[in-house]
């Protein structure tokens, strides 16, 4: 699915990397345990999480996730908005909370990861 | 890939989770730059990035030390820090001393030190309860 589908269903914002728009998600992930996220080894996944701070960036980056969801219109600061666009990370901000864009995602057809 | 041997040194800072993430990201630059197969980059370092976190996270500060040749990559993470008592039961699935502001960062969930087992071909964890923590992962490029 393009991430400017997903952008649309989730009343998205997009702060980071509305340029790589056209790219495709497969699979998400959704946690606010770092820990958690770095044991996944799918490519081209979609991470759903609620923590919104520099390590969450970090995480996606080591474990080359290019689209970040932050829930509930979270603030991402600057620096941020910096580490994501150096990696090319896609940032979207939803008004939504995990539960109802988990539902939506799901809906949509995009897959877990277990 | 490029021939030489390459080094880096970074200190890191225990408590410090806005600058958590900075070494593991300037070796990921560094072997996208030498073209190091993708699959190996990301083993890499993410075990580097879980060991980084655990010196911000448990101990007090740290050196990461990198050597990068032809074959492989030599990460070495030595810390002053409270050490680990018991290595064997911190590999465990679970186990976690953190506290809640780290949890509140989005760690401690006592699951670091096996990823880093999954992602480095060789780990090597020796500890000194009150002093610190060395934590020695190698990495193969072919593998
Ligand atoms: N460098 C270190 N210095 C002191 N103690 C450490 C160090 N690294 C790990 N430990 C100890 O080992 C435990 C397990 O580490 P591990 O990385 O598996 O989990 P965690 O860091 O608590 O949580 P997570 O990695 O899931 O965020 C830690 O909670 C801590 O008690
Ligand atoms: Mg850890």
């Amino acid at each position: 699915m393009k991430v400017q589908e997903i952008v649309g269903i989730i009343k998205g914002t997009v702060v980071s990397g509305a340029e790589n728009l056209e790219n495709t998600v497969d699979m998400a992930f959704a946690s606010d345990l770092m820990s958690d996220v770095l044991t996944v080894k799918t490519d081209n996944l979609l991470l759903l999480t609620g923590l919104v701070n520099i390590q969450a960036i970090r995480t996606a980056e080591m474990s080359d996730i290019s689209c970040i969801v932050f829930v509930r219109n979270k603030k991402v600061t600057e620096e941020m908005i910096r580490i994501a666009k150096e990696n090319k990370i896609i940032i979207i901000q939803s008004p939504y909370s995990m539960f109802k864009v988990s539902g939506i995602l799901f809906s949509a057809g995009i897959k877990p990861v277990f | 890939m490029s021939t030489g041997k390459m080094h880096f040194e970074y200190q890191v800072e225990g408590g410090n989770f806005s600058a958590a993430g900075f070494p593991s990201s300037q070796v990921k630059k560094t072997l996208k730059q030498l073209n190091v197969d993708g699959n190996v980059i990301r083993r890499t370092v993410v075990a580097l990035y879980e060991a980084e976190v655990n010196i911000v996270a448990h101990a007090y500060n740290g050196i990461i030390s990198v050597d990068i040749d032809t074959e492989k990559i030599t990460i070495l993470l030595k810390d002053e820090g409270p050490g680990i008592a018991d290595i064997k039961k911190a590999m465990e699935i679970g186990y976690s001393t953190a506290t809640p502001e780290v949890r509140e960062m989005g760690f401690g969930a006592g699951m670091g030190l096996s990823n880093m087992k999954t992602n480095a071909d060789h780990l090597n964890i020796t500890s000194e309860v009150g002093k610190g923590t060395i934590v020695e992962i190698i990495n193969y490029f072919h593998q």
